[in-house]
């Protein structure tokens, strides 16, 4: 687990505009270094690579499909690679970032796996978050027989982006079925504060950071997985 | 060297496939005309003496160059962009002339006061590039040692070439660094290689609409350009000047190709589609026009003949044939960008089938492997290769937006005098 200092500093995070970092960004800031390069897939206005340049001294590229969006980086600064990130990630080359990010964006991609895959080829590091399906509102929501909604998935079934909901330990299973290593995890509530307790019912948002594990080969085995309490 | 300031020069550049600007003339009351734009473009002559040795192992014992400069020189230097032109453009980039009022810059939508490359920000510079037949030294000229036309005689160029005879010019208006070196298809072509061939000289890379190298497809379209020209019975192995005569009907067929690969299919379907000059089929065996897109074909390919010089098309095309940077390091891109210190900005359009985005992300793939700082922009308009000298609002923004980023650098190069 990261130390403790860093979750503190997470809460002084700021936007460019003053406003502040998403909370689940405020999670993946920190946790990533001074001076390394990331790569932010889904990047969106290009807040949280700001951030890092600016208070980190990191660099790196924001990949985004979003014409308003690719603009957005730029006028801010951030240097952005107008691409799908479920077809442009191969002009990356092998362990080229320290950390590649994909912020609550992998529920709305149709090859996940490849997504997933590629980052971890990309990568030395990679930190993905999600909304967590499995949160007990969600839960109860089924039982009463409507499809969830949240803050985190504010659609109706009819038009949600979202193809490949997951909860926290089927996120789990799926990391360790593609052969990487987790190296830490946060759990968010609806409001962005940590939840130490039963995450897997009551996080609305997980935050995973992970490698490939060199040494195994996908479906090889139990390595690196951390169970958590559920 | 000298400079001197061309009155009344012959220009009369236009923009490949830029049909809403090279429809007949536009009418001369200026009371039905939009007010009249403030830049006043003015040509200049630059004279080099010193011998340019060339790629091909020739060189020119002296060169001329024509320019044009649009907004102030600052008083530290650093807020020089060069502007880098196609096969067909020239110098005059943007703004109009006393003289001719209607003639406007071939990328005046781009640069001006409050454009996206704003000229009350920038001092922007086009310049016509040797071989040209816009007022540079190129195989019209007079060859000093024998007085005749250059002809078939002037020597092939490439690229690179180009970028040395600028650097000159560069040298000659003082300026040691540019902000920003910017080009589109050709151009871009040209931008690339100032960021290895000078890479201390250029801040800022723009590259767009362009390529690392021709693609076996779009040398074929090359040649059948050169085929035609070279066979027409009026081009007399280049000498056509001697004889009083220009190789028309090749340089409209060179045209003809040329403008069908600048446009995209689903364009050019939609402004003509199969809309019949007259009424009804002619079945008639002279094969005269019936289409609209042949029509259209002819009017812009007898324009362009009229004005352009067979030969230099023929170089020019050979200029982009030759362009491979990565050839001197086996094919590896990454090795020939290796020595660039410039941050990026690359464009392409999704409709451009002659120089592909996937074109584009191998420069930005080589880039990204050498830790350049490079911003993509894969902008889907429809124009096709076209599109980089069109209005499109996401482009215009993307470029403008850049280029706010460019002068925040070019403001805070004096020491203390950082722009809030």
């Amino acid at each position: 687990m990261s130390a403790p200092a860093d979750r503190g500093s997470a809460n002084r995070l700021v936007g460019h505009g003053g406003g502040p970092l998403r909370p689940d960004l405020q999670q993946v800031a920190a946790w990533i270094g001074h001076g390394t390069r990331v790569l932010d897939l889904g990047c969106g206005d290009g807040a949280l690579l700001d951030w890092l340049a600016r208070e980190r001294g990191c660099s790196g590229y924001g990949v985004e499909i979003d014409d308003a969006q690719v603009l957005a980086c730029t006028t801010r600064g951030v240097d952005v690679i107008q691409q799908n990130i479920e077809q442009g990630l191969d002009m990356f080359g092998r362990r080229q970032f320290e950390f590649v990010v994909l912020s609550m964006a992998i529920m709305a991609t149709q090859h996940t796996e490849r997504v997933v895959r590629e980052m971890g080829r990309i990568g030395h590091e990679a930190i993905i978050s999600f909304p967590n399906f499995g949160h007990w509102r969600h839960v109860w929501s089924l039982v009463l027989g409507r499809m969830p909604m949240s803050t985190a998935m504010p659609f109706e079934w009819y038009n949600t982006p979202n193809l490949h909901l997951a909860t926290i330990l089927d996120f789990e299973n799926f990391l360790h079925t593609l052969g990487m290593t987790i190296v830490d995890a946060a759990f968010l509530d609806e409001r962005g504060r940590p939840v130490t307790l039963m995450p897997a019912k009551r996080a609305s948002t997980a935050i995973y950071r992970f490698r490939p594990d060199p040494a195994a080969a996908p479906d090889s085995g139990a390595v690196g997985i951390r169970a958590i309490q559920v | 060297m000298r400079c001197d300031l061309i009155e009344g020069a012959r220009l009369t550049a236009t923009v490949p496939g830029l049909t809403e600007r090279s429809e007949p003339e536009q009418p001369t009351d200026s009371a039905a005309l939009p007010p009249p734009p403030a830049l006043l473009a003015r040509p200049r002559r630059v004279v080099f003496e010193q011998p340019l040795v060339l790629a091909s192992g020739s060189s020119l014992s002296g060169y001329e160059l024509v320019y044009e400069t649009y907004g102030e020189l600052n008083a530290q230097r650093s807020n020089a962009v060069l502007i880098c032109h196609a096969l067909n453009a020239s110098h005059h980039v943007a703004g109009v002339y006393a003289h001719e009022p209607d003639h406007r810059g071939w990328w005046d939508n781009m640069v001006g006061p409050g454009k996206p490359v704003d000229t009350n920000r920038f001092f922007v510079i086009g310049v016509n590039n040797l071989g040209s037949c816009f007022g540079s030294t190129g195989p019209m000229t007079r060859d000093p040692l024998t007085g005749r036309r250059y002809g078939p005689d002037f020597p092939v160029l490439t690229v690179e070439d180009w970028v040395h005879s600028q650097a000159r010019l560069a040298d000659a208006l003082g300026i040691e660094r540019f902000a920003a070196v910017m080009g589109g298809s050709l151009g871009g072509m040209q931008a690339l290689a100032w960021s290895t061939l000078y890479a201390q000289r250029v801040a800022h890379c723009v590259v767009i609409a362009s390529t690392p190298q021709l693609s076996a497809q779009n040398i074929a379209f090359n040649e059948v350009a050169r085929r035609a020209i070279l066979t027409d019975p009026d081009f007399h192995d280049g000498r056509f000047y001697d004889y009083g005569v220009t190789p028309k009907r090749g340089l409209m067929v060179a045209r003809m190709i040329g403008h069908i690969t600048y446009q995209a299919g689903d364009v050019m379907a939609q402004k003509f589609g199969r809309e019949l000059i007259n009424q009804r089929l002619q079945y008639d065996y002279t094969f005269d026009i019936e289409f609209q897109i042949e029509r259209y074909l002819r009017y812009q390919s007898d324009k362009f003949s009229q004005y352009f010089d067979a030969n230099t098309y023929l170089l020019i095309t050979r200029v982009l044939d030759y362009f491979d940077p990565a050839a001197a390091f086996g094919g590896d891109l990454s090795a020939a960008l290796a020595s660039a210190t410039a941050d990026f900005l690359v464009i392409s359009f999704t409709s451009d089938w002659r120089f592909t985005s996937a074109r584009s992300r191998e420069i930005v793939q080589a880039l990204l492997a050498n830790r350049r700082r490079v911003t993509y922009g894969e902008i889907d308009a429809p124009h096709g290769h076209d599109a980089f000298l069109l209005d499109d609002a996401r482009y215009h923004a993307l470029v403008r937006a850049y280029f706010d980023r460019v002068a925040a650098t070019v403001t805070a190069l004096p020491a203390g005098a950082i722009s809030p």
